[in-house]
Parts: structure tokens; sequence; C-alpha cells
């Protein structure tokens, strides 16, 4: 089992979801966080000064998945938040050793 | 340019009833007209300021002082509407020295429904308690504009502390300099009680009795300085005091290095625009009649401030890369501020002129000036009005001038006997000169007077907040609530 976790734009959570659906997803937490990538965050300007915004607002997104998905998981969050421009984040995967599902007890495979 | 109360004169006139022309003989005349829209914009300019001006600078600041804000642009229109019956009119507006009013109204004795007050022309007259109550919102705005410069720091107890004091010290004595005068019906009497005159003897008495009308008047205005609206009352005033006091209380914690973004810049745009709206009130309200020179103030008042926001816009589009909001509203501002000691005096293209000369000094100040010097004027008080005052001020001077579209000052010494008045000749040098020492007067007096009365709160209860109390945000440590419980 794998955790997919996603950095991705704000606005693009709703292409991601549709995405991971369509490939039989059906878990999905979402977090909202800060930070910054090469870009260095930008630059917003009141009154004509220039300030630099360094932590831009991004959404962090976690999928438990069984490691045969992984793939299939990485194209369709790729496909869905890709702009072409920059800041468009970054998808990391983990190793997941135990999984529960609270309300039955199942575990691992069956609690995803 | 305002006036004095016609009661003080009316002893004067009442000797001159018999010689004088027919618009004196009758007495002078209350119209419901005038009247009506002296209420309406009496009203108006209660909008601009609670309403208008309050998210105007609560949209600015973040979003934990955003209530501290609102509360003390509240508070000030609060003390102000208080202390100005009490004995801020009669501080302002009676004759007794060039520097302050007397103590002749105080508790606003005598200011009844039967009292009038003068207009700008001879034999026309509005009850006395509209031009009061009209005033008092003037002292209002005035004040409150000032906390703008040193919002999100300063305790509240200084700020309530600050605004009674400096009204006493520096809004009334400096609204009295430039506004008071003896009024345009004393002045026209004592001038055709010269005219009329049958001998040498009475000529030099009556000389000496015009003398003595014309010499009733506040400091700056026997400069011959014109401030139709409160150029150099409202914004010099209160942007020097400002700039004094963001001095005084320090830079913002994280100042220049972190991002301080506003919370709500559509707040900000809508408390922009309520200050349009009411400011309407501000500029032609101060024509004290409803006429064509009202009707003058408004569209110069729609036009300097529609070019101020343009040039602004584009300045920054130009300089910045993006056209902001926050710019375009930011030099609509300027534009009102600069046009206000003009609105009754400038033509409509002179106004233009003048909005887009304010958009663009403005922008250099609040974006280029305050970064190289590094004060942390939060809310560009100084930037805004006081500089936009000045250049208002000054260009006034010239924009007057009849050849380039404006109105001319009426001589109230030149009046025909049924009270129309001429046009004074216009010396552009002596016109010029005339707003540049009003502009140096409030500035000294605002600027040292805000100095001592801060020195000597931050000696008492202290000006600023601590540290850990700032990094909190004004609202939970100086009010125990919350802008916003989302």
């Amino acid at each position: 089992m794998k955790i997919v976790t996603a950095i991705i734009k704000p606005f693009k959570l709703d292409e991601v979801r549709d995405a991971l659906t369509g490939i039989g997803v059906h878990g999905l937490t979402v977090t909202e966080v800060k930070g910054y990538g090469r870009q260095k965050g930008h630059t917003e300007i009141y009154r004509g000064a220039e300030y630099a915004v360094s932590f831009l607002p991004k959404l962090k997104i976690e999928v438990a998945v069984p490691t045969s998905q992984v793939d299939k998981v990485i194209d369709a969050i790729t496909g869905a938040a890709k702009t072409g421009q920059i800041g468009d984040g970054k998808i990391f995967v983990y190793s997941l050793d135990h999984a529960v599902r609270i309300r039955t007890g199942e575990t691992d495979t069956d609690a995803l | 340019m305002t006036v004095s109360m016609l009661r003080r004169a009316l002893p004067a006139l009442a000797v001159m009833l018999l010689t004088a022309g027919p618009a004196l003989a009758d007495g002078p005349k209350v119209d419901k007209g005038d009247t009506a829209w002296m209420l309406i914009s009496t009203i108006l300019v209660l909008l601009m300021t609670i309403p208008g001006l309050a998210l105007f600078y609560g949209g600015l600041v973040r979003s934990k002082n955003m209530l501290s804000v609102l509360m003390q642009v509240f508070y000030c229109v609060c003390v102000a509407c208080v202390m100005w019956a009490l004995f801020g009119y009669s501080m302002t507006f009676t004759g007794d020295n060039p520097y302050f009013g007397g103590f002749s109204k105080v508790l606003l004795s005598g200011v009844t429904t039967e009292s009038l007050a003068a207009t700008f022309s001879v034999g026309v007259a509005i009850p006395e308690l509209v031009y009061a109550a009209f005033q008092m919102t003037f002292a209002a705005i005035t004040v409150a504009l000032i906390v703008g410069a040193f919002a999100e720091r300063m305790k509240f107890a200084a700020v309530a502390l600050f605004v009674p004091l400096w009204l006493i010290f520096i809004y009334f004595p400096i609204a009295h300099m430039v506004w008071y005068w003896a009024g345009p019906d004393a002045v026209a009497a004592a001038a055709q009680a010269v005219h009329d005159a049958a001998d040498e003897t009475a000529k030099a008495a009556a000389q000496a009795k015009l003398d003595e009308v014309l010499a009733d008047s506040g400091l700056i205005y026997q400069f011959g300085a014109i401030d139709f609206a409160g150029g150099t009352v409202v914004h010099i005033n209160a942007g020097i005091a400002g700039f004094v006091a963001c001095l005084l209380v320090g830079r913002r914690i994280g100042y220049g290095r972190e991002l301080m973004s506003p919370n709500s810049l559509a707040m900000t745009m809508i408390g922009g625009a309520l200050l349009w709206v009411g400011w309407f009130g501000f500029n032609a309200g101060s024509n004290l009649e409803s006429n064509a020179y009202a009707g003058l103030a408004v569209m110069n008042t729609f036009v300097a401030t529609a070019a101020a926001a343009l040039a602004w816009m584009f300045v920054e589009w130009a300089v910045k890369g993006k056209a902001s909001l926050l710019g375009i509203v930011t030099g609509a501002v300027a534009g009102l501020v600069a046009v206000t000691p003009a609105a009754g005096f400038a033509g409509p293209m002179g106004s233009i002129v003048l909005g887009v000369i304010a958009g663009v000094i403005c922008f250099i100040f609040c974006s280029g000036v305050k970064n190289a010097l590094g004060y942390d004027d939060a809310l560009d008080v100084f930037g805004v009005h006081c500089v936009g005052g000045i250049v208002g001020a000054i260009l006034t001077g010239v924009l007057v001038d009849p050849s380039l579209g404006g109105a001319g000052i009426v001589d109230y010494t030149a009046c025909d006997p049924d009270g129309v008045c001429k046009t004074a000749a216009y010396d552009m040098t002596t016109q010029v000169w005339a707003q540049t020492k009003a502009v140096l007067v409030s500035l000294g007096w605002s600027g040292f007077g805000s100095l001592v009365l801060l020195k000597l709160i931050d000696w008492t209860v202290g000006l600023r907040v601590t540290a850990d109390k700032e990094r909190e945000g004004l609202d939970l440590v100086d009010h125990g609530e919350r802008a916003y419980n989302l």
C-alpha cells in the first residue's frame, strides 16, 4: 500500500477529484497548506509598493491506494492538476504499513 | 472658506440699515432650498466618515486589527460631535483674536432655531443650527482621518486621549484661522457706509468701522488664502498630524519585512466609494447655498476625482506592471483631497488638471518616498491627505484665476445695493503666496502641536501597545472582540 501526497493549485481540486474518481479511487483527504517551491513565492503590489509573498496557498491531497494502483493515481493527478505554469505542485509517494477502517475493523487493502 | 456668524455682525448691520440698499434693508433671508441642501450635505459628511472612512481604513488593515480601526473612527465622530456642541463651535466661529475664537457661544448658547448664519451672498442666510451641525461633521472627519497613520499599534487609551486634545489645540484654532470672518453682510454694509458717508469725518469713521469688520477674521483668512471645503483645515492639518504620530509611535513590528496584506480590498472599495458620495456634501455643501456654485463644486468633485483615479491607475500600470483596484480607489481619494480647497473656485477643466497632478504626486509619495524614507504611515494619511492637500491648496491659488476658467474671488467691499458683488482683481503671485503661507502655518501649527500632545500622552499613558499585544492584534487586546468569527 502507498500514500500518494500531492501539492496542487487550489483551483485544480475539482478536476483532480474527478480524475481520481474516474480511476476508482473513492477516498481523499484535503488540507489547506502554504509553501513555496522554485518560484519563491510571488509579489503583490499595494498602492504601488511591492511586497514579496513567500508562502503561497496550496492544497495538499492525500490518497491511500494499493501499490498496484499508484501509477494510475499519479497519472490521474498529473493530468488533472497540470497547467504548464510554474507552481503546479509536486507528488510524493510513501509506503503505508497498515490501515484500519474504524467502523468495521477491516484492515489493510480491505480498509482502503 | 466658510463663514462667521451673522449674529455677531447684526448690531453693526442695524446701524446701517437706513443707509444700505434694499437687500440689506430687508435683512437676510433664509431659503428652504438652501436649508434642505445643507441638511443633506451634513448627513452626507457623516456618510463619508462612518461608514465610508471606517470601511476604507478597516479593509486596509490586517483582520486582527480591523475592528480597532472601525472603533477608532467611530469614537472620533462621537467625541467631536459632543465637543463641538460644548465649546468647539464657539472656539471656531466666534471672533476674539486671529488664532482662536471666543467662548460666547459655549454650550451653543444663543444658537437657536431663530438665529442665522451668513452664507456667501449678501442678504442670504441659513439657520445657524444647520450651519453648526454641518461644520461639526468636518471636525469629526478631520480627526478621524489621522487614525490611519498610526493604525495597528497605538493603544486605544492613547487614541482616546489624543482625539479631544487634538480637537481643542489644533482643529478648532486652525478652522478658526482659515474660515472665520465677519460675513458678507457685515462687510458689504460697512463698505456701503463708507460709500455713503456724507463728509470726511463720517467717511473716516466709516472706514475705521470697515477696517474693524475686515480685521475680525482668522489669521489665515487675513492672508487672503482661500480654502473652499477644507484642504488646509482638514487634509493638510490631519495629514501632518498623522505623519508626526506615525514617526513618534514607530513602525509596526515586521514592517517592510512581512506582507501586511489588507484584510478586504472589497471593503476598502466600498468605503472609498462612500467617501466619494459623501464628499459631495463636504465640497458642494461648503457653498452653503443651493445654487450654481454648489453645482460647480459637484462637477469639480466628479471630474477631479475621476482624473486622479485614472492618473494613479495608469502610472501604477506603467511603473509596476499592473493596474490595481486599491490604486484606482486611492487615486480617487487623492483627487477628492486635492479638489477640496478648489471645489467652488476652479473651473471643471482646471479641476481635471488638478486631479491628474494630485494623482501622480500622491502615487510618488505613497509608493516611492514612503519606502525610501522608511516611515510607517500605515494607511497613507500623509501621502494622500497632506501631500494631496498641499497640491490642492497651492493650485487653488492658480485655478481660481478667471482667465483659467476659475470663479475668481468675490470682493464683498464692492457690492451694489442689491447685494450683487464684484469679483476682485486677480494676481496669481499674491494668491499663490497667500496659499503657501496658509499651508506653512497649518503645517507648523498642526505638526508642532501634535508633537507636543503626543509626547505628553507618551509620558503619561504611553502611545504604543506592547509587542506581544501588537502581535495578537488590537481587536482582542484593546476591545475584547473580533471583527470576524469564521
